[in-house]
């Protein structure tokens, strides 16, 4: 690995309380030097970051990268080739794979496939229970071993509160972080719509927000019950989160995020019967997400991540409540995040640290910060690059976003995988 | 990108007919003068009228009805267009990428307009974005969502029984959640400028921001039913019973259900309306439903001239459209 000198960039890294204009000097897949560089430092490489921002490589709580069971709509090359491009260095895929990640071979086949791809870093999230149904845990201790940081039971809910229970207390016996997406399946029913005046006036069947509140209530008491440390996925409503934040003040082990899209878009957004915008949880109201906002802002909510979830085109093309839910999300995740900076609702280490350090605490992975000696998951920004939303020219397999023509600023010029160069824009 | 008003081309001239939101009152008041003129058609011998000779209309239909979709035929009919109605099983075809190949298949045979019917809603705004450019679609019906013909035509008997919308008190009584006909029944009347206009039904039945639409919730009879001019009853599925929420036919008619002493409650002249077909003593008591204040089957009649009335704007809309068509 060679021996690498970034200077002139403005070094971000929250997790140390850095903002400043510094050099930074990489060997062997690490930091080695900032500001001067170790005694027998040769630079073989040197990247002139003037005018850009240095940040740590982002770390992405939930993408699907339809691989192992979805080649047709995407696979762990495409979509680490998109991850390079929007500077994620690490992703979680969660379990709902197929087959499920509830064997150790599962797990192992993804992990192997990524390295072999050399983009990311892919952390397969275990399975809570076996196939994901909610009856028999999965052998997590056997997923831990095959290197699962976390499990979860991704979009399918545990709806025995028994087992869910169970599955909580086998977790924390573990020392396994439980990720939640919290739904109670029968206040959800054959919702697909956020359950408000969109849905009252497009006769679509709604998801209300008591189906969030409800799931998270329930869980929250488990949690206490349990002593598990566990993470609350892509929250969509303000209630729930005033209940995080409860949580936290009662000193419970919980952390949050919230899909970079659930901070942009409403359930208007759907109006029209635009499929682009069918997600689940369902966009919410302008409340929600002015709350979402505030909560990332306090740090109530830890982490932004992409809830990437790329399509086949034919998953878009039907009636609205017959497509498949999901965005294509890697590639707007960063962009979106900075906007919520120029917008004023985030400073710029507190976007930076929501996409990083915050995430990489909950993973209790050593990515995410750029301290000497720490691992060289970089990330280099051009923060005033224009960039508008094209969905053909997207890298992911995935052309659908909701984003197509929206003028967004910041692109990754460079992204280094522990001192590699993985990614260079071409200018 | 979303289009901005599918529905309209860009002289502002009725494309699609998939909803009655988002048009303008002058649009809708077209729809009821046309039908007028129709109408008088209908009273005649020869009941027929060449303005569609020569145009191929498909009636697609993914969900089985016979009345609306006979009205549409008749209504093609008597416009000299070719009909030919396509049954389909909503299970197999009724998704995703078939069903846009049949679309173009048809197309490809040089259909002029799609009359759809389907169980989901935004089916016909769906098939009306993916459609040829000289193909176009009316909605007869998409799962909750619309019913936009149903109501113009129940629009078209309120106006004959009662002129000024603006002085009228209408009531719709009922499962407004489920409801298309409800849905297109209450942008219509807004549009029309109806005087005050409210739903009546149980909490389960009623959507949970139903105001934002524009109507009064009443969940009381004696209440909602005081001073009307119109009460408008919907048909009540018998699944609702499984879905909790109700707990039998008998006691939504207890509550709900339109009797003679009920309807007491409403103006002496008011008039009584259902999209049909009623279930006699669920939602509606057979003594009502047969009475003189009840203008049911003449809603049915109605039909035939409101659908000839927007399939002849939306598909004649060069030289055509003028009232005077009839002479």
């Amino acid at each position: 690995m060679s021996q690498i000198h970034i200077s002139g960039g403005r070094m971000i890294d929250p997790a140390n309380q850095r903002d400043e204009i510094i050099d930074l000097y990489l060997a062997e897949g690490r930091v080695v030097g900032i500001g001067t560089a170790p005694a027998d430092f040769v630079a073989e490489q040197h990247i002139d970051a003037s005018g850009k921002l240095v940040c740590p490589g982002l770390v992405d709580l939930q993408a699907r990268l339809r691989e192992p069971g979805q080649k047709h709509k995407g696979s762990i090359a495409s979509e680490s080739a998109a991850a390079a491009a929007s500077g994620v260095t690490t992703l979680c895929c969660p379990p709902d794979t197929k087959p499920v990640i509830d064997s150790p071979a599962v797990a192992e086949q993804i992990q192997h496939r990524a390295r072999a791809v050399g983009l990311s870093r892919v952390l397969p999230i275990g399975a809570l229970t076996q196939g994901l149904e909610g009856g028999q845990l999965a052998n997590m201790q056997a997923l831990q071993q095959a290197g699962c940081v976390v499990v979860s039971n991704a979009l399918r809910p545990v709806t025995s509160t028994l087992v869910q229970r169970r599955a909580m207390e086998y977790a924390a016996t573990l020392g396994l972080t439980v990720f939640i997406n919290a739904e109670d399946p029968w206040l959800a029913a054959d919702g697909c719509v956020h359950e408000g005046a969109l849905s009252t006036r497009m006769g679509l069947p709604g998801i209300p927000e008591c189906a969030e509140v409800v799931a998270v209530g329930r869980d929250l008491m488990l949690i206490e019950q349990a002593g598990v440390r566990a993470h609350f996925s892509q929250l969509s409503t303000l209630r729930a989160v005033e209940m995080i934040a409860d949580a936290k003040a009662r000193g419970l082990m919980v952390s949050a995020d919230v899909s970079a899209h659930q901070l942009f878009l409403t359930e208007m957004d759907a109006s029209d019967f635009n499929s682009l915008c069918h997600v689940r949880p369902p966009l919410r109201s302008q409340r929600d997400r002015d709350g979402l906002r505030a909560a990332v802002a306090s740090g109530v909510i830890d982490a932004i991540c992409s809830d990437h979830q790329p399509h086949d085109r034919d998953a878009k093309l039907a009636p609205f409540a017959a497509t498949e839910a999901g965005i294509s999300a890697l590639e707007t995740l960063l962009p979106l995040s900075l906007r919520l900076v120029e917008e004023g609702v985030l400073s710029l280490s507190r976007a930076i640290a929501a996409l990083s350090s915050g995430p990489a605490r909950i993973l209790g992975i050593e990515a995410g910060q750029l301290g000497i000696d720490s691992i060289a998951d970089i990330c280099i920004i051009d923060p005033d690059a224009p960039w508008q939303v094209s969905a053909a020219q997207l890298r992911s397999a995935g052309k659908n976003t909701p984003f197509e023509g929206w003028e967004l600023r910041g692109q990754v010029s460079h992204t280094l995988l522990a001192g590699k160069l993985v990614f260079e824009r071409e200018t | 990108m979303i289009q901005q008003n599918l529905q309209l081309d860009a002289q502002g001239r009725l494309r699609h007919f998939l909803t009655t939101e988002g048009l303008s009152r002058q649009h809708l008041t077209e729809i009821l003068d046309l039908a007028e003129s129709f109408a008088m058609v209908s009273g005649k011998s020869v009941k027929k009228v060449p303005l569609l000779r020569g145009k191929t209309i498909v009636n697609l239909f993914f969900e089985t009805s016979t009345r609306t979709r006979t009205t549409f035929e008749l209504a093609a009919t008597r416009l000299s267009a070719d009909v030919q109605s396509i049954n389909i099983a909503t299970s197999a075809t009724s998704k995703g990428e078939s069903l846009l190949d049949m679309l173009h298949n048809l197309e490809a045979m040089h259909c002029d307009m799609f009359v759809v019917r389907h169980a989901d809603s935004g089916a016909a705004h769906f098939i009306a974005r993916h459609v040829a450019p000289h193909v176009s679609v009316i909605n007869a019906g998409d799962g909750r969502h619309a019913h936009p013909t149903q109501a113009m035509l129940d629009m078209f008997t309120i106006r004959r029984h009662k002129g000024d919308f603006s002085q009228l008190k209408v009531a719709i009584i009922g499962d407004i959640m489920h409801s298309r006909v409800a849905r297109s029944q209450i942008h219509a009347l807004n549009t029309l400028g109806v005087g005050e206009l409210r739903v009546i039904g149980p909490k389960t039945l009623i959507p949970p921001a139903a105001s934002t639409l524009g109507v009064r919730i009443f969940h009381d009879m004696a209440q909602g039913l005081a001073d009307v001019d119109v009460v408008i009853t919907l048909r009540l599925q018998k699944e609702r019973m499984r879905g909790a929420l109700l707990p039998s036919e008998g006691e939504f008619f207890q509550r709900y259900g339109l009797t003679e002493k009920k309807l007491a409650l409403a103006k002496p002249d008011a008039i009584v309306m259902h999209p049909g077909p009623i279930n006699r003593g669920v939602e509606i008591a057979s003594s009502v439903a047969d009475s003189p204040q009840s203008v049911i089957l003449e809603q049915v009649s109605h039909g035939l001239a409101v659908r000839m009335a927007v399939m002849s704007m939306v598909l004649g809309r060069q030289p055509l459209g003028d009232s005077g068509a009839e002479d």
